[in-house]
C-alpha cells in the first residue's frame, strides 16, 4: 500500500463547556487520502463534514488527535493542498485572472511567470478571454471555474472540494463534474489525490474511487469502502443503481448500534445518552403533514430515495422531515423505506383541529423539551417561563447556533401544536390562550 | 476543457487594462490624455506651492494673537490652512481607525479592552480635550506654531477617529468565512490579506464613516481655531476664526465671503474627493450579481484615462506591493524551516508582560493623579455641575423633540416622492454639510436682535448641528418601505392615521432611532460651544453642562472641568445604554423589514 499524503489519526472535535460536558462534534477518527484516488466524503448535514475537511486541510486544529502531511505533523509541514469551495470564496474586488495569481503572488512567484500560468490555467478550464472580467460579471459555473482554475494554479498535491457543484444548477454541474473528471483521467493537473464533501449520493458514485459515509451525534465514519465500477459511469446500470441503494440505505438507517461513549484521559466524559436531549430535527410541522400525506397516497409505503427523487428534493432537505415524522411515531424507517404507523394515517386523514390534538399528543409524549417547557409552564403561577431558562439547559448540549437552532423549532411546534404561545419581544414562553380557556373551565367546573 | 468558444481575442484585452471607450474618434482619444497630463501636472505644481506656504506658517514664530485680516483677499490663504487641518487630521484618523481596528478584531486578548474603550471615547465631549491638548503641544513645541497647529489636528482627530476605527473593527469581524479560509489555504501573508481581503471589504464602510467624520471635523475645526485658554488668546489663522472674527466684529460682508468660500470648499470636497471614492468603491461591493444603481465622477473617469496616473502606478505602486509580496513570502518559508527549533518565543512573552506592567503603572498613576484633581471640587461646584447636567440634558430634549417634529413628515415626504427627493436631496446634502458652527456666530447675531436669549440659541445650534442625522436617516427609511406594502394601504383604503400608524412609523423606525442616536451624542457635544460664546468681545452664556466646561477652559479650572467632563460622559453613557440600546434591540427584532 502506498504511503498516505495526508493520515488523520484519531483527530476529534469537541467544544469544552464551562461544566462537565463537552459537546463533541466529530467522535475520534482515523483517516487517511492515498495518492490515485478521488475519496467522497457523505454525510447528512450536521455530521461535520465540513469540519473534517478543515481538519485535513490544517485550517482548523483537531481538539485531540494528529494530521500529518507526509507523515510530517501538519503544524510544521508545508502542505500543497488548494481547496475548492461551495461559495466560490472568489474575492469580488479582483479580476478573474488577479483572482487566480493571487495564491502564486503568496508564494512570491515573479510577475511574468505568475501571468503565464495564471493564463494556462484560465485556458485550461476554459476561461480564456474572461481574465479581466470580475467575478460578479460571470455566471455562477464560470465563477466556479474560476475557482478551479485558482485552486489548480498551485499544482497541490492533495485537491480538496466542499460541495464544489452544490450552488450550480443540475445541467452545468453535470457540465463541471465531466470537465473535472476528465482532467483528472487525462492527468492534465498533476493532482495526486481528490477529496470531495458532498450531501449528494449519485455525485459521490459517479466521481469517486472510495466512498467514507458519515453518521452524526456525534460525527463518525460509518462505512468506508471501494467503488470498483469502471469510468465512464452509467447512471442507468444496475450495478450503478445498487450502489446508490446501498448508501441511501445506509443513509437513512437509524444507527444500528448506539456509538460507545468515549471517556477523554482526564476524567471528563461527554454527557450520556438518558440525560441528553435528542435533537429535534429542523422540519415544520406543515411539510409533515404534507409528507404523511403524500405517503397515505403511496399506500402508506415509500422508498426514501425514490420518494426525493419524485419530489426533486436533495436528500438533505428531506430527511430532516423524514427523520421528524419517525421521531413523532408517524412513520417506521427500515432499510430506506418509510412506512405510515396507524396513528400516522389517522394524522394524515384528519381534518386541521384533530390534527393538532394528535400533535399534541404525540410530541408531548416524544419530545422531552417540549414536555419540560408545558411543565414548568404549568408550575408558574403566571404562566410564563424565560427563555434563557431553556437555553441554558440545551446549550450543554449543543452549539450556540444549534440551540437557537432547536428552541426555534421547539417554538413552531408548541405553537402548531396550541401547547404554549411565546412572546418573542419579552423572550418569554406563555400558555396559549386556547390552554389558558380550558384551564379557566376546569377550575370554574 | 476548452468548450467556450474563443470569442474574444485573448491578446487584445490582455495588452489593454483600461476598457474600451465606444464612439470616440481616435484623435480625441489621442489628445485628450495630453491635456489630461498638463492637468495632472499643475495639481503637482500647485501642490508643492501650498506645501511651501504651509511650512512657512508651521515653522515660524509661534503667533498666539493674530489680526485676522478680513479682506476676501487673504480667504484662499485661510481656507488653505482649514482644509490642510482638515486633510492632515484625517490622514491621521484614517491610519489609527485601521490600526486600532485591527488590533481590536484579531488580538483575543486586547479586544473586550479596546471596544469598551471605544465605546467611551466614543461620548467623552471632544472639545474638553482642547486645554489639555493644546497646552502640551505649545509647551512641546513652544519654538513653533507648529504645536498650536498639532494641537488643532489632535483635536479634530479625536472628534473622528472613533467611529470609523469601529467600522474597520466590524468589517473585519463580519469576514466571510469562506474568504478567509481560502487566504489561509494558500498562505496569504498578512500584508497579502490586508490588502487583498481586508481593506477592500471594509473599504464601503471606511469610506461612508469617513465621509461622517469629515463632516463632523470641520464642525470642531471652527472651534478650535480660536479659543480662549485662561489668560491666552490662541487663534490659528484659518476660515474658522476668520468667520468668528468677522461675526464678532459685525462685518456682513465678511461673513457672506466666508460663507461662499466655505460651501465651495464643502461641494469642491464632494465632487472631487468624494464622488470620485465613491465611485471607485464600486468594485469592492460584496455582492454576486451587479447593482443598477450606480454613482458616476466625471474626475474618475479622467483619471483613469490619464496616462500619467497609470503610468505612476506602474512605477511606484505595482513594483512596491510586488516586491512586499515576495518578501513576506520568502519570509514565511524561513518561518516554516525555524518553526521546529524555536524557544526563543519565551523572551518576547517576557518583555510583553514587562510592557503590559509598565502601561498598567502608567495608566494607574495618571488615574490617581486625575482623581486627586478632583479632590479641589467643593460641595457646591459638585451640585452647580449636576444641575448643569439637567439644564443641558432639557435642551438636549428640546432639540431632539424639534428635529423629530419637522424631520418626519418632510423625510417621509422626499422619501416616498422620487421627483422630490431628486430636487430636495442634494440641496439638504449642501445645507447639512454646512458646518453649524460657522453658522452659529451670525445666527446669534440675528437672534439677539430680535430678542431671544442664549438659551434658545444654544438649542437653535444643537438643532442646527444634529437635525441633518435625523433627516437623512428618515429618508432613507421612507424609500426602504417596500411597494408592495404601500399598495395593500392603497387597495385597503387606509386612512392617514392608520397609513402612518401601521406602515409609514413602523417602516422608518429603526432608522429614525439611528439618526437620533448620532444626533443625541452629537448635541450634547455641541452643548460645549453653544452654551457659551465669545461675541463682539463680551461673553454669551446660559447655565448648563457646556456652559461649565467652556467656563472651566476659559479659565483654567481644570478640577472643574475634569468633573464636568466625566459627568458628561456618563451621562451620554448612561442614555445610551439605559434609553437607546433597548429601543435599538426593539427595533432589530420587531420592526427589521428583512
Amino acid at each position: 500500500m502506498p504511503q498516505a499524503i495526508i493520515r488523520a489519526e484519531r483527530v476529534e472535535k469537541f467544544y469544552a463547556q464551562p461544566s462537565e460536558n463537552r459537546i463533541q462534534v466529530i467522535a475520534p477518527t482515523d483517516l487517511a487520502v492515498l495518492p490515485g484516488e478521488i475519496v467522497a466524503l457523505l454525510g447528512p448535514s450536521g455530521s461535520g463534514k465540513s469540519t473534517l475537511l478543515r481538519m485535513l486541510t490544517g485550517l482548523s486544529t483537531p481538539s485531540a488527535g494528529e494530521v500529518y502531511w507526509h507523515e510530517t505533523p501538519v503544524q510544521n509541514a508545508a502542505m500543497n493542498v488548494s481547496i475548492v469551495f461551495q461559495s466560490f470564496a472568489l474575492f469580488p474586488w479582483l479580476t478573474v485572472l488577479e483572482n487566480v495569481e493571487a495564491p502564486l503572488q503568496a508564494r512570491g512567484v515573479d510577475p511574468a511567470e505568475r501571468h503565464r500560468r495564471a493564463m494556462h490555467m484560465l485556458d485550461t478550464v476554459g476561461l480564456d478571454g474572461f481574465q479581466h472580467a470580475y467575478p460578479k460579471e460571470l455566471s455562477g459555473g464560470m465563477r466556479q471555474r474560476v475557482g478551479f482554475a485558482r485552486a489548480l494554479v498551485v499544482e497541490p498535491e492533495v485537491l480538496f472540494m466542499d460541495e464544489p457543484f452544490s450552488a450550480l444548477d443540475v445541467l452545468t454541474a453535470e457540465n463541471l463534474r465531466s470537465e473535472l473528471l476528465e482532467l483528472w483521467q487525462k492527468k492534465t493537473m498533476p493532482t495526486q489525490a481528490i477529496f470531495i464533501v458532498t450531501h449528494n449520493i449519485e455525485e459521490a458514485v459517479l466521481l469517486a474511487d472510495r466512498i467514507l459515509v458519515l453518521g452524526r451525534n456525534p460525527g463518525r465514519v460509518r462505512t468506508d469502502f471501494h467503488v470498483a465500477l469502471q469510468h465512464p459511469r452509467d447512471r442507468k446500470s444496475s450495478a450503478f443503481t445498487q450502489l446508490v441503494d446501498y448508501v441511501y440505505k445506509v443513509l437513512t438507517q437509524p444507527d444500528a448500534q448506539p456509538p460507545e461513549l468515549p471517556r477523554t484521559t482526564d476524567g471528563r466524559r461527554v454527557r450520556e445518552e438518558r440525560q441528553s436531549y435528542k435533537m429535534l430535527p429542523h422540519a415544520r410541522p406543515g411539510g409533515i403533514a404534507g409528507l404523511l400525506e403524500l405517503m397515505l397516497d403511496h399506500s402508506g409505503k415509500a422508498d426514501i430515495y425514490r420518494l426525493a427523487d419524485d419530489l426533486a428534493f436533495e436528500i438533505d432537505d428531506l430527511l430532516p422531515i423524514v427523520d421528524a415524522a419517525s421521531l413523532l411515531g408517524f412513520l417506521t424507517i427500515n432499510e430506506g423505506d418509510a412506512t405510515l404507523t396507524p396513528v400516522g394515517a389517522e394524522f394524515a386523514n384528519a381534518e386541521i383541529p384533530r390534527q393538532k390534538t394528535i400533535f399534541r399528543e404525540v410530541a408531548v409524549q416524544h419530545v422531552l423539551l417540549l414536555r419540560q417547557i408545558v411543565r414548568a409552564l404549568a408550575s408558574k403561577s403566571d404562566g410564563s417561563v424565560p427563555e434563557e431558562f431553556f437555553h441554558d439547559m440545551l446549550d450543554e448540549q449543543f452549539s450556540e447556533e444549534e440551540t437557537l437552532r432547536q428552541l426555534e423549532t421547539a417554538v413552531n411546534w408548541g405553537r402548531y401544536a396550541e401547547l404554549f404561545d411565546f412572546d418573542a419581544s419579552r423572550g418569554r414562553f406563555t400558555l396559549s390562550p386556547t390552554r389558558r380557556r380550558e384551564e379557566a373551565l376546569e377550575t370554574a367546573g | 476543457m476548452k468548450l467556450l468558444p474563443s470569442r474574444f481575442n485573448s491578446e487584445s484585452l490582455r495588452n489593454d487594462a483600461a476598457p474600451p471607450t465606444l464612439a470616440r474618434s481616435q484623435a480625441v482619444r489621442r489628445s485628450w490624455p495630453f491635456l489630461l497630463d498638463l492637468l495632472v501636472a499643475c495639481v503637482g505644481l500647485a501642490a508643492f506651492y501650498g506645501i511651501v506656504q504651509i511650512g512657512r506658517l508651521w515653522l515660524g514664530q509661534p503667533q498666539p494673537n493674530v489680526v485676522l485680516s478680513l479682506s476676501p483677499r487673504a480667504l484662499p490663504r485661510y481656507a488653505l490652512y482649514s482644509v490642510v487641518r482638515m486633510g492632515l487630521a484625517y490622514v491621521l484618523s484614517l491610519v489609527f481607525a485601521i490600526g486600532y481596528g485591527y488590533v481590536a478584531a484579531y488580538s483575543r486578548r486586547l479586544e473586550p479592552l479596546l471596544i469598551a474603550a471605544l465605546d467611551i471615547l466614543q461620548s467623552i465631549p471632544v472639545l474638553s480635550f482642547l486645554p489639555g491638548v493644546m497646552l502640551a503641544m505649545t509647551a512641546v513645541f513652544h519654538a513653533h506654531q507648529l504645536g498650536l497647529e498639532l494641537g488643532a489636528i489632535v483635536l479634530i482627530f479625536t472628534g473622528q477617529v472613533w467611529n470609523m476605527a469601529f467600522s474597520f473593527y466590524s468589517s473585519l469581524k463580519s469576514l466571510p468565512r469562506e474568504l478567509t479560509e481560502a487566504s489561509d489555504v494558500y498562505h496569504f501573508s498578512r500584508a497579502q490579506r490586508l490588502l487583498q481581503l481586508e481593506l477592500p471589504y471594509a473599504a464601503i464602510g471606511l469610506i461612508w464613516n469617513s465621509m461622517v467624520s469629515v463632516a463632523g471635523g470641520w464642525f470642531f475645526l471652527m472651534a478650535c481655531e480660536m479659543f480662549v485658554l485662561g489668560s491666552r488668546d490662541f487663534r490659528l489663522p484659518g476660515l474658522g476664526s476668520y468667520l468668528q472674527t468677522a461675526a464678532s466684529e459685525g462685518r456682513t460682508g465678511a461673513i457672506l465671503w466666508g460663507l461662499a468660500v466655505m460651501i465651495a470648499i464643502i461641494v469642491a470636497t464632494d465632487q472631487l474627493v468624494w464622488r470620485p471614492i465613491i465611485a471607485w468603491s464600486d468594485r469592492f461591493k460584496f455582492e454576486q450579481v451587479e447593482s443598477e444603481r450606480r454613482v458616476h465622477s466625471p474626475l474618475l473617469h479622467i483619471l483613469r484615462q490619464s496616462s500619467a496616473a497609470r503610468v505612476l502606478d506602474r512605477m511606484s505602486l505595482a513594483p512596491l506591493t510586488e516586491r512586499l509580496y515576495r518578501h513576506e513570502a520568502l519570509r514565511t518559508a524561513a518561518r516554516q524551516q525555524v518553526r521546529q527549533t524555536s524557544p526563543a518565543n519565551r523572551l518576547s512573552t517576557v518583555l510583553r508582560i514587562v510592557a503590559a506592567g509598565a502601561a498598567v503603572v502608567v495608566v494607574g498613576y495618571a488615574a490617581l493623579r486625575a482623581m486627586h484633581l478632583l479632590r479641589g471640587v467643593d460641595a457646591a461646584q459638585v451640585g452647580t455641575v449636576l444641575r448643569g447636567a439637567g439644564a443641558t440634558l432639557l435642551r438636549v430634549v428640546v432639540a431632539l423633540t424639534l428635529a423629530t417634529a419637522w424631520t418626519v413628515p418632510a423625510g417621509v415626504a422626499i422619501g416616498s416622492n422620487l421627483k422630490l427627493a431628486r430636487v430636495a436631496q442634494p440641496l439638504a446634502q449642501i445645507a447639512a454639510s454646512v458646518p453649524a458652527t460657522a453658522l452659529f456666530p451670525i445666527l446669534l447675531l440675528l437672534l439677539l436682535k430680535s430678542g431671544a436669549g442664549m438659551g434658545t440659541a444654544a438649542i437653535l445650534l444643537m438643532l442646527l448641528g444634529t437635525q441633518w442625522y435625523v433627516l437623512f436617516n428618515v429618508v432613507a427609511g421612507a424609500m426602504a418601505i417596500p411597494g408592495d406594502m404601500k399598495e395593500v394601504a392603497k387597495l385597503f383604503r387606509f386612512g392617514t392615521v392608520q397609513r402612518w400608524r401601521t406602515i409609514i412609523l413602523p417602516g422608518i423606525f429603526p432608522f429614525l432611532l439611528t439618526g437620533l442616536i448620532t444626533a443625541s451624542g452629537g448635541a450634547w457635544n455641541a452643548s460645549i460651544i453653544a452654551e457659551y460664546f465669545h461675541l463682539r468681545g463680551q461673553t454669551m452664556q446660559t447655565f448648563g453642562l457646556g456652559e461649565q466646561i467652556s467656563a472651566a477652559t476659559d479659565s483654567g479650572h481644570f478640577a472643574v472641568l475634569l468633573l464636568a467632563t466625566i459627568v458628561m460622559a456618563l451621562m451620554v453613557v448612561t442614555i445610551n445604554r439605559l434609553v437607546w440600546r433597548p429601543l435599538f434591540r426593539l427595533a432589530e427584532s420587531k420592526y427589521k423589514l428583512a
